[in-house]
C-alpha cells in the first residue's frame, strides 16, 4: 500500500530544506542554539572542520553517542557525515536513523577510487562538488542533494564562490548546445549522458543545489543565495565565532531575505562579536585543501 | 482577472507550490515574504519545510498579523506539512510558535524519521479517483474539533491527513510534489465561495 524511501521522498526532503541554513553542531547545547536561531537542520559532528584542520589525524564518522544525543535534543532533521567511499559508516548512520548523510570530503576519504552507491540506501545523501560534472556523477550515484565543497573550515568564501559559479556557468553552457552535441559533451565532461541531457533541457540540476564551505557572515550567505544556492550550510562559521547565537540568527535572517540589502544590513547589525578567524586559501598547500578530495 | 495566490517564501518548498499553482488556469501564484506582498493576495499557501523555522521567521518578521487578517477576511489559507503544523491550535508535546488558526491537534514527525517517509494513494472526500500522496517526515492530525466545523477530508491508516475548517485547509502530504492538480483546484475553488 505505502512505499517508503522513494526517490521522490529523498529529493522531497532536500526541497523542504530550501531557503534555510544547516548548521554544524558538536553538542546538544549547540544543536538547541541552532534550532532556536531557526536552522532547518543540523549536521552532528565530533569536531567542526576548522578543528579537524588544526588537529589533523584521520577524521572519521562522529561518535554515535553525540549524534544520538543531538537527535534526541532537537525536532529538526539531523544530518551526519560519512567518509567518502565508506559505505559501512553510512550503513551505521542509516541504522541509527539520521535523516540525511553527507558523504563528505571534510572527513578523511576511505576509498580513493569509488564513492558510495547511494541508491542502495533508504536514507538520502548530500555530496559536495567543485563543478557540474562532479555534481552529475554524484547524482548518478544517487545523491538527492548537491552542495559546493568550498573550502571547509577556512572561513573564506572564495572556493564556494568558484564552485557555485562553475556549476551555474556549465548549466548555462549546456542549455545552449544542440541535441547532437550532448553525447560528446557528456564524454568530455565525464558525466552521465542522461543527466547531461536532462540539465540541457531543464536548465537546472535535478536535485536542490546548496552552498557550503567557508560561509562566515550574513553577507556570505546572501552572496551564495544570489549566485543560485538554494540554502546554505554553515560549518565552523557559527560556533567558531565570538557570539554563536547572534551569528546563527543573523545568518538565518540574511538567507531568508538575501535579495534585500537593507535586510542583510539589519541582520549584520545584530552581530556583537567577531567572525571566525579566516585562512587565505591561496597560501594553502594542495594537500591541505579538502576540496581536492573526491573524484 | 487572475486570482493572486501568495506562497509564503520564508523557507521550504515554495518553488514547487508556485509552479504547481501556476499550472491551473486563472491563477497567478507568487512568492510572498513581506506584509505588503501578503496583503495583495486572494489566497495564501504556507508550504512544507521546517515548522519551527517557518514559525520563528513569521513571528520575528511580524508576518503573523497580515496572515491572521487574511483568515478573518475569509480568504482561503492552505498549509501543507509544516504549514499544517503552523495553522494548528495544538501541537503534541511542543510549545513551538504557531498561528493557531485551526481547531486541530497535530503530532509532528508522526510516521517516524526520514527513512519512514512514503508515498501512497488516498481517497479524498469530494474527489472521485484516489489522489497520490507524498509524505515526508509528515505530521498527522490527532484530533479535530467537529463542533468548530472541522471537516475531515482524508485519512491514512485511520490518521487524519487532510481537513478543512471554513476557509482554512490543511494537508499532511505534498500535492505540490506530484503532477496531479486536483487538490490545488479544490483549494482554489474555495476562493470563489
Amino acid at each position: 500500500m505505502a512505499e517508503t524511501s522513494t526517490w521522490r521522498t529523498k529529493v522531497g526532503l532536500a526541497e523542504m530544506l530550501r531557503g534555510g541554513v544547516i548548521m554544524d553542531v558538536t553538542t546538544t547545547e549547540q544543536a538547541k542554539i541552532a534550532e532556536d536561531a531557526g536552522a532547518v537542520a543540523v549536521m552532528a559532528l565530533e569536531r567542526v572542520p576548522a578543528d579537524i584542520r588544526k588537529e589533523g589525524g584521520v577524521a572519521r564518522m562522529a561518535d554515535l553517542r553525540i549524534i544520538e544525543e543531538i537527535m534526541e535534543a532537537v525536532t529538526i532533521p539531523v544530518m551526519a557525515k560519512a567518509r567518502i567511499g565508506h559505505f559501512a559508516e553510512a550503513q551505521v548512520l542509516e541504522a541509527i536513523g539520521v535523516d540525511f548523510i553527507d558523504e563528505s570530503e571534510v572527513l578523511t576519504p576511505a576509498d580513493e577510487k569509488f564513492h558510495i552507491d547511494k541508491h542502495a540506501f533508504k536514507v538520502p545523501f548530500v555530496c559536495g562538488c567543485t563543478d557540474l560534472a562532479e555534481a552529475l556523477r554524484r547524482i548518478g550515484e544517487g545523491a538527492a542533494m548537491i552542495r559546493t565543497k568550498g573550502e571547509a573550515g577556512s572561513g573564506n568564501i572564495v572556493e564556494a564562490t568558484r564552485h557555485m559559479r562553475a556549476v551555474q556557468t556549465a548549466i548555462k553552457h549546456l542549455t545552449g548546445l544542440r541535441e547532437d552535441e550532448l553525447m560528446t559533451e557528456a564524454k568530455n565532461m565525464g558525466a552521465p549522458y542522461d543527466l547531461v541531457r536532462e540539465v540541457a533541457q531543464t536548465g537546472k540540476l535535478p536535485v536542490p543545489n546548496f552552498a557550503a564551505g567557508g560561509i562566515a557572515t550574513p553577507a556570505d550567505a546572501a552572496l551564495m543565495m544570489q549566485l543560485g544556492a538554494e540554502s546554505v550550510f554553515v560549518g565552523s562559521g557559527i560556533f567558531k565565532s565570538e557570539d554563536p547565537p547572534a551569528r546563527a540568527k543573523a545568518i538565518v535572517h540574511a538567507t531568508t531575505y538575501y535579495e534585500d540589502p537593507v535586510e542583510v544590513a539589519n541582520a549584520t547589525r545584530g552581530l556583537k562579536g567577531a567572525a571566525m578567524q579566516g585562512l587565505d586559501v591561496r597560501s594553502m598547500a594542495d594537500e591541505e585543501r579538502l576540496a581536492t578530495r573526491g573524484w | 482577472m487572475s486570482k493572486i495566490v501568495g506562497v509564503l517564501a520564508l523557507q521550504g518548498d515554495f518553488k514547487e507550490h508556485i509552479e504547481a499553482l501556476n499550472e491551473v488556469e486563472g491563477v497567478e501564484a507568487r512568492p510572498v515574504k513581506t506584509k505588503e506582498q501578503i496583503a495583495q493576495c486572494d489566497a495564501l499557501v504556507i508550504p512544507g519545510g521546517e515548522s519551527t523555522t517557518i514559525g520563528k521567521l513569521m513571528e520575528r518578521f511580524g508576518l503573523d498579523e497580515p496572515i491572521r487578517e487574511m483568515a478573518a477576511q475569509g480568504k482561503p489559507i492552505w498549509g501543507t506539512c509544516a504549514g499544517m503544523i503552523v495553522l494548528a491550535k495544538e501541537i503534541v508535546e511542543s510549545d513551538q510558535w504557531r498561528l493557531g488558526l485551526m481547531d486541530i491537534t497535530v503530532e509532528r514527525n508522526a510516521f517516524g524519521r526520514q527513512v519512514d517517509s512514503f508515498e501512497t494513494d488516498l481517497d479524498v472526500k469530494g474527489i472521485d479517483e484516489p489522489v497520490h500522496a507524498i509524505f515526508i517526515r509528515a505530521p498527522y492530525v490527532r484530533e479535530v474539533c467537529e463542533e468548530c466545523g472541522v471537516d475531515v477530508l482524508a485519512t491514512f491508516e485511520d490518521k487524519i491527513v487532510l481537513c478543512r475548517q471554513g476557509n482554512l485547509l490543511a494537508s499532511a502530504f505534498h500535492p505540490e510534489l506530484t503532477d496531479d492538480r486536483r487538490i490545488q483546484e479544490y483549494f482554489l475553488s474555495m476562493i470563489e465561495e
